[in-house]
């Protein structure tokens, strides 16, 4: 009895052993970002002398489901760093606060100074469930000795002169070079070109696949005639076991891809290729185009019983001077103009052209189906991409998968509007 | 006397009442959700959970992902199996033939794989299997092979998954094999030499015949084991590449965790069942014919 007396004691004190009056946030940060984001913790805490924040780091790879169980569980955190597609997910869910009024009322958080399609990826429904940490986008990595030597001084800015400049990169080129490299097991180059057209990808409120309008035509007919004119080769990104080596081997002088890979090149890049390569942004249809709005936001978990700290957790990150610090900790581009005029990334040649692009980036539909959707896109260009299936066909299979998966949205809208 | 007694209940109530809360129950219900479509607006909101009969398991059959899984599980276990059975029956034979007092250790040596966590070694097997630094195209090299891309090669990453799967497993059924060689008396060997036989008439008519309920076991078992791929695809390969690796389980586990398509997952298990029942059925059937079992 004695025993299980001081076992009980000892259990008490074992559990409170921390509380120390705070309050306590939950805070779950993903991967890289959730490591570095602990150094940054200890200020806010000074800052905030009646908060303690306990962060939760999670591999990426097991987040998403970890959400979706916390949420089934009703063990959601306090504040979370959410992929950029998974916000409208959890907002049909209706696991996520609102924060357009905190925003509204916020001195730091200030909405008009953030990249507007960084921004409205988070907005859905006419509010806003997330406040952007970080933006991603994707755009060209060329090879600029390459590119003079086709007689281009720089990237043309429609693909008709990008066509024209990858034409003569393959016509300079080895006969086993190529001047462009998209891993077909990626849908994002293609998505990228799509957002670009007026036409959205999702027709009647995201009701249905919007596939076989002429705009994804003319996308997808542009994107698959690279590989038809031999301008990219039939590989996925698992083939070219280094895309680095190759890159400034020179076998292929474009590639599209997000910021993490600034670092990657400065690290891997040989020496004396350093000068060779440049960032560019996404040519469009008849002038710069879209890109592909993406990145983390930082969301505040309806069923928080602390969200007044959680808000002021997401406001001092939100803090431009934070934001370099996490730059700098991390190579995430801040998704605030006012912190791109900080000389760190003012002065950064290779990330001018991502802030260029970050003024031009649209997300994806926000439906929560859609990540599923962006897979079928990759398994079926994949099959179009080797000839297994037509253009045409390619259009018409996604636009039925895509219907067949949307079938359950469609029934829930329109019970909703019935009643 | 009646053949129900009270008695003989009160003694089978406590194993039936815990095998019926913890096996039966969940079962039913889980066969009730695969006849939902239980998805992220059901978790939500559970007005939006709908009837949808054996909706899922038609779908199931048109979905061409999951006869993609359904073939790499197949060439796994038609692989896999014999495979591993046949390394284990090696061993254990090896094992049991020589006298040494090696066999100790030998025995612990090819035992350890199965004690150890799946997830720690397949980091190992990680760097053996690397394209560039692995000692396995090292080896290979030095054959005068070229380098193979175990991971990365949609032809190769199942056969580097059985290999691995292979080793991880084969201890377990060979400890079993073990013991069922040294029931088999010595005398039958002796008859079978003074009658002539050598050894791999031995082997044939006499060490077989006499392992059969073992082989029987321990083929319903890897075979069961083998039908559940997982973790294997799990932490080496994520299913990829090009789906290569998606068996059926990691593609019930997508459905279910990753797109928390939780009812059409629970119609995956279910197929699953019926083909891995039916194959123990036919397995069973056979053994009962060649008089084993």
């Amino acid at each position: 009895m004695r025993l299980l007396l001081t076992l009980a004691f000892l259990l008490l004190f074992g559990c409170g052993g921390r509380d120390d009056g705070r309050e306590v946030l939950k805070f779950w940060a993903m991967g890289r970002e959730g490591e570095v984001v602990a150094e940054l913790i200890p200020e806010f805490e000074r800052l905030n002398p009646g908060i303690r924040v306990e962060l939760q780091q999670i591999p990426w790879s097991a987040a998403h489901e970890k959400l979706l169980t916390a949420f089934a569980g009703n063990v959601t955190p306090d504040i979370a760093q959410l992929g950029s597609s998974w916000v409208p997910e959890l907002v049909a869910m209706g696991a996520l606060e609102p924060v357009d009024t905190l925003a509204a009322a916020s001195p730091s958080v200030r909405a008009p100074d953030y990249f507007a399609g960084i921004w409205g990826g988070n907005v859905i429904g006419g509010r806003t469930w997330g406040v952007p940490w970080y933006a991603d986008t994707r755009l060209l990595f060329y090879r600029s000795d390459l590119l003079r030597a086709a007689g281009f001084d720089e990237v043309p800015g429609d693909w008709a002169g990008w066509l024209r400049a990858m034409r003569a990169i393959k016509r300079n080129g080895a006969a086993r070079d190529y001047a462009i490299f998209l891993p077909i097991n990626e849908y994002e180059p293609l998505l990228a070109l799509a957002l670009q057209q007026p036409e959205p990808l999702l027709r009647a409120g995201g009701r249905y696949g919007n596939f076989r309008s002429p705009g994804f035509v003319r996308a997808s007919n542009f994107y698959l005639s690279l590989f038809d004119q031999g301008l990219a080769p039939r590989a996925t990104n698992t083939q070219i076991s280094n895309i680095h080596d190759e890159f400034a081997k020179g076998h292929f002088a474009f590639i599209i891809t997000g910021p993490w890979n600034i670092g990657e090149f400065k690290r891997r890049m040989p020496a004396e290729r350093q000068d060779d390569w440049m960032t560019a942004p996404l040519p469009g249809p008849t002038g710069l185009g879209l890109s592909i709005a993406g990145g983390s936001s930082l969301g505040v978990f309806a069923r928080s019983e602390h969200k007044a700290a959680a808000w002021k957790l997401v406001e001092y990150l939100s803090r431009p001077a934070v934001q370099l610090h996490f730059f700098e900790l991390t190579g995430d581009l801040p998704p605030r103009r006012s912190a791109w005029a900080a000389p760190l990334l003012a002065d950064d040649r290779y990330a001018q052209a991502f802030r260029a692009q970050l003024e031009r980036t649209e997300a994806p539909p926000a439906v929560p189906e859609w990540e599923r959707i962006g897979q079928q896109m990759r398994i079926v260009s994949e099959r179009a991409v080797a000839g297994q299936i037509t253009p045409a066909q390619f259009r018409a299979t996604l636009d039925s998968d895509t219907d067949a998966m949307l079938e359950k949205r469609r029934w829930k809208l329109a019970r909703e509007a019935a009643r | 006397m009646s053949r129900y007694s009270p008695a003989g209940w009160a003694f089978a109530a406590p194993a039936m009442i815990m095998l019926g809360l913890f096996f039966f129950v969940p079962v039913l219900l889980a066969f009730a959700l695969s006849l939902t479509d239980f998805d992220l607006y059901a978790l939500a909101n559970m007005d939006d959970l709908r009837f949808i009969g054996f909706g899922n398991y038609a779908e199931l059959l048109r979905t061409p992902l999951f006869w993609k899984a359904l073939g790499n599980t197949f060439y796994f276990v038609i692989v896999g199996v014999p495979l591993s059975i046949a390394l284990s029956l090696g061993a254990a034979m090896l094992l049991n033939g020589v006298a040494s007092k090696l066999v100790g250790l030998f025995r612990t040596a090819l035992f350890a794989p199965v004690v150890t966590t799946l997830v720690a070694v397949a980091v190992i097997w990680r760097y053996l299997l690397h394209t560039r630094y692995g000692m396995l195209n090292y080896g290979l090299d030095n054959l005068g092979i070229d380098p193979v891309d175990w991971l990365g090669d949609p032809n190769w990453a199942m056969p580097a998954i059985i290999l691995f799967a292979v080793w991880k497993n084969f201890g377990y059924n060979m400890v079993i094999l073990l013991a069922g060689l040294q029931t088999i008396p010595n005398d039958l060997y002796e008859a079978a030499r003074i009658d002539g036989a050598n050894g791999w008439q031995q082997f044939l008519h006499v060490t077989l015949p006499g392992l059969g309920p073992m082989l029987l076991l321990v083929s319903i078992l890897t075979m069961a084991g083998y039908f559940q791929l997982f973790a294997e695809p799990y932490v080496m390969t994520q299913g990829g590449p090009v789906e290569s690796t998606v068996s059926v389980l990691y593609f019930m586990y997508e459905q279910g965790f990753k797109w928390w398509n939780l009812g059409f997952a629970s119609a995956v298990a279910f197929i699953l069942f019926v083909i891995m029942f039916a194959i123990t059925a036919v397995q069973y059937r056979f053994a009962q014919s060649r008089g084993v079992a």
